[in-house]
């Protein structure tokens, strides 16, 4: 196959994977770096690292949104996948283009829209910001995510396999949580995984819905990158994109094998 | 009419007026939106029998099954099941158990779950499951694969879990959807006999949904012939056959030759039927056709005979000429282009080696049948 590699085949490859990841790279590699300046190369040094982890300001703002992240991304999960359900299963109530539209609309949104919108609602109805209003604004804007995501698993659900459980005795609540939520599993822990990377890298949104006490790590490094880059910030977010790395990774390796190995079973079961 | 009988066993509660039937249909109507589905449909199905509904895709089986199953309410009409009304009585709540056209196989069940969901249900103990479960899988010969999750089986061992977790509960009705529908030709034929032994070793009603009129001819007691959700006859596979009691049923099983015509005269049980080129069929068995009627003459392939003359004192016989003719070993199949421009099928048995008559495309051939080889149709 010499098509698959003329020259500007390999051109597009190499400007493209640069232009994606040289900014990352570069990130990376000044993030062990010696000297104090980002832009001057002063040797390999791994210090920012643990000055990191001695940077209390920091380490409050990542504890803020690891917890931010996972409570959001359990809620919206929860009624993600209760809209998703509403919207596949009773095609026939009144209002449904309305409230498919609604559960869609903040996919699309601009997230200042999305952001003022929510402090205009925190305001007007007294609720003081912080913790929980970045909580429930991540809520609101990562639910819809998590929605199309199960939606289009549902799509291809074979609704037969809920009748033969109830066919078997099984009650509706039954058939959902023995059948339906063990079949559509991983739509829903996929949605989770995106509702918690969303919060994860949010900061418009948090912005405008967080008070004191309640910085997010995206807030932090923007107002202290606003100071100036420290080698600091450049560490921070070299872990960062390590613990997304090593989740996205670890995910498509298991979606991965899980493929082949039903790929085996189901030759092995034809020639049987 | 007269009755032709089962040809497989002594069992015919539906001739027997004392007879309770086990399920019924009574003036039961199906709509979806503007469509009707299921229009008015009478149906009374006895305990223990192998019941066949047979008819083209769409014509609303499944959705007569579905009804029997709960999983769709009746429009109008009432269903009842051992005497009782199943309106409002959800699919969890009703003594049937149903094989799914898909088989609907849970995935993330190994076999030996999937047999055992049913049971689990119910609340029977756990030891108690683990030994139906395994009569079960030794019912359907998958013992050395209690362990495997459905995708890890071939079609036709799915198709057995399929039915082995339909029946573990051991229900009074079993309801098949299309069981054999995605298997091949060589593993259907013999999975429909098994499909017999084990409705007669379990002593379970069946009622079986198909579009394959052999198959339903093969395992069935009765048949119900459905069109457009009406139902067109229920009788034997052998009454099917030899009497269907209109043109569409005749047409929908196995092969046929119509004569349309008119009745001529009638005496007695016997016709004359004049047909449009004034050829005269001579016929004994003629049911409700009084004189003036439109009727068509039904007659069967195999119960024609082909001769290349006139054969002596036939009742009825017609000239005309070979025009096609296969050789299949078994029998030899004609179709003869009479005078009057219809075509016949004719079929003989070739019980001789040698061909007793050979006769080739073109020649001049006759077709004789007697009297009562066909039937008479009014409708
Ligand atoms: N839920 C439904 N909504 C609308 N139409 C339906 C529904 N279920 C079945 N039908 C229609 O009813 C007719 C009969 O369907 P079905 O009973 O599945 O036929 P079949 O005899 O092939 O099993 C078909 O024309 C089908 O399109
Ligand atoms: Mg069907």
């Amino acid at each position: 196959m010499n098509s698959g590699w003329s020259r500007f085949n390999i051109s597009s490859i190499v400007l493209g994977f640069a232009f994606l990841y040289l900014p990352i790279v570069l990130l990376i590699i000044f993030s062990f770096n010696e000297s104090k300046l980002v832009t001057v190369w002063g040797g390999f040094s791994t210090k920012w690292y643990g000055s990191l982890f001695n940077n209390q300001g920091l380490m409050d703002a990542a504890w803020v949104t690891a917890r931010v992240g996972v409570i959001s991304a359990t809620v919206a999960t929860v009624l993600g996948t209760m809209a998703a359900l509403t919207l596949t299963r009773y095609t026939r109530f009144r209002g449904r283009i309305l409230f498919s539209g609604m559960v869609f609309a903040p996919l699309v949104m601009p997230e200042v829209v999305t952001g003022l919108s929510l402090l205009l609602l925190f305001v007007a109805i007294g609720l003081d910001r912080g913790f929980l209003t970045v909580t429930l604004a991540h809520i609101t804007f990562s639910m819809c995510f998590v929605a199309v995501v199960v939606q289009s698993r549902l799509v291809s659900f074979d609704r037969s396999l809920e009748e033969a459980a109830m066919d078997l005795g099984a009650p509706p609540v039954k058939t959902f949580f023995q059948i339906t939520l063990p079949v559509i599993a991983p739509a829903i822990v996929s949605g989770w995984m995106l509702a918690f990377t969303l919060s994860l890298d949010d900061l418009v949104i948090a912005s405008f819905a967080s008070g004191p006490g309640a910085t997010t790590l995206p807030m932090k490094i923007y107002s202290q990158v606003r100071l100036g880059v420290t080698p600091e910030i450049n560490a921070a977010c070299t872990l960062m994109i390590g613990v997304v790395a090593v989740g996205v990774i670890a995910a498509s390796l298991i979606n991965k094998r899980r493929e082949i190995q039903r790929q085996r079973d189901e030759q092995a079961a034809q020639r049987a | 009419m007269k009755s032709l009988g089962s040809i497989r066993r002594e069992f015919a509660p539906w001739n027997d007026p004392s007879a309770t039937p086990y399920i019924v249909f009574e003036n039961v109507t199906k709509r979806f939106g503007d469509f009707t589905a299921v229009n008015n449909l009478s149906l009374s199905i006895y305990e223990k029998e192998f019941f066949a509904l047979l008819g083209a895709s769409g014509c609303g089986k499944s959705t007569l099954l579905r009804m029997l199953a709960g999983f769709d309410e009746p429009t109008s009409g009432r269903i009842l099941l051992d005497g009782q009304d199943m309106r409002g009585i959800p699919p969890y709540r009703r003594p049937v158990n149903m094989m799914f056209q898909s088989y609907a196989l849970f995935p993330h069940m190994t076999v030996e779950a999937n047999i055992g969901f049913g049971l689990k249900q119910e609340g029977m103990p756990r030891a108690q499951i683990e030994q139906r479960v395994a009569e079960m899988l030794k019912l359907v010969k998958l013992e050395q694969f209690s362990k495997r999750k459905p995708h890890q089986l071939s079609g036709g061992q799915r198709q057995r879990v399929a039915l082995a977790r339909s029946v573990a509960k051991r229900p009074k009705v079993l309801l098949l959807d299309e069981p054999l529908g995605a298997l091949d030709k060589k593993l259907r034929e013999e999975t429909q006999f098994e499909l017999m032994d084990l409705q007669q070793s379990l002593g379970l009603t069946f009622v079986v949904v198909t579009h394959d009129q052999e198959e339903a001819m093969t395992m069935a007691d009765r048949i119900a012939i459905l069109d457009k959700g009406e139902v067109m006859q229920v009788a034997t596979p052998a009454e099917v056959y030899e009497a269907p009691i209109s043109r569409f049923v005749a047409g929908f099983v196995g092969n046929v030759n119509m004569f349309e015509g008119t009745v001529a005269a009638r005496d007695d049980d016997s016709v004359r039927i004049t047909g449009a080129s004034g050829a005269e069929i001579v016929v004994g068995n003629a049911g409700e056709a009084a004189a003036g009627n439109a009727v068509a003459f039904a007659i069967r392939p195999e119960k024609i005979r082909v001769s290349s003359r006139r054969p002596e004192g036939a009742a009825n016989a017609m000239e005309g000429e070979v025009y096609d003719l296969a050789y299949l070993g078994d029998m030899t199949i004609y179709h003869v282009r009479l005078d009057d421009g219809q075509v016949v099928k004719a079929s003989a048995l070739n019980s001789s080696r040698a061909v007793e008559e050979a006769l080739s495309w073109n020649d001049r051939a006759w077709i004789s049948f007697p009297p009562d080889a066909g039937v008479v149709l009014t409708r």
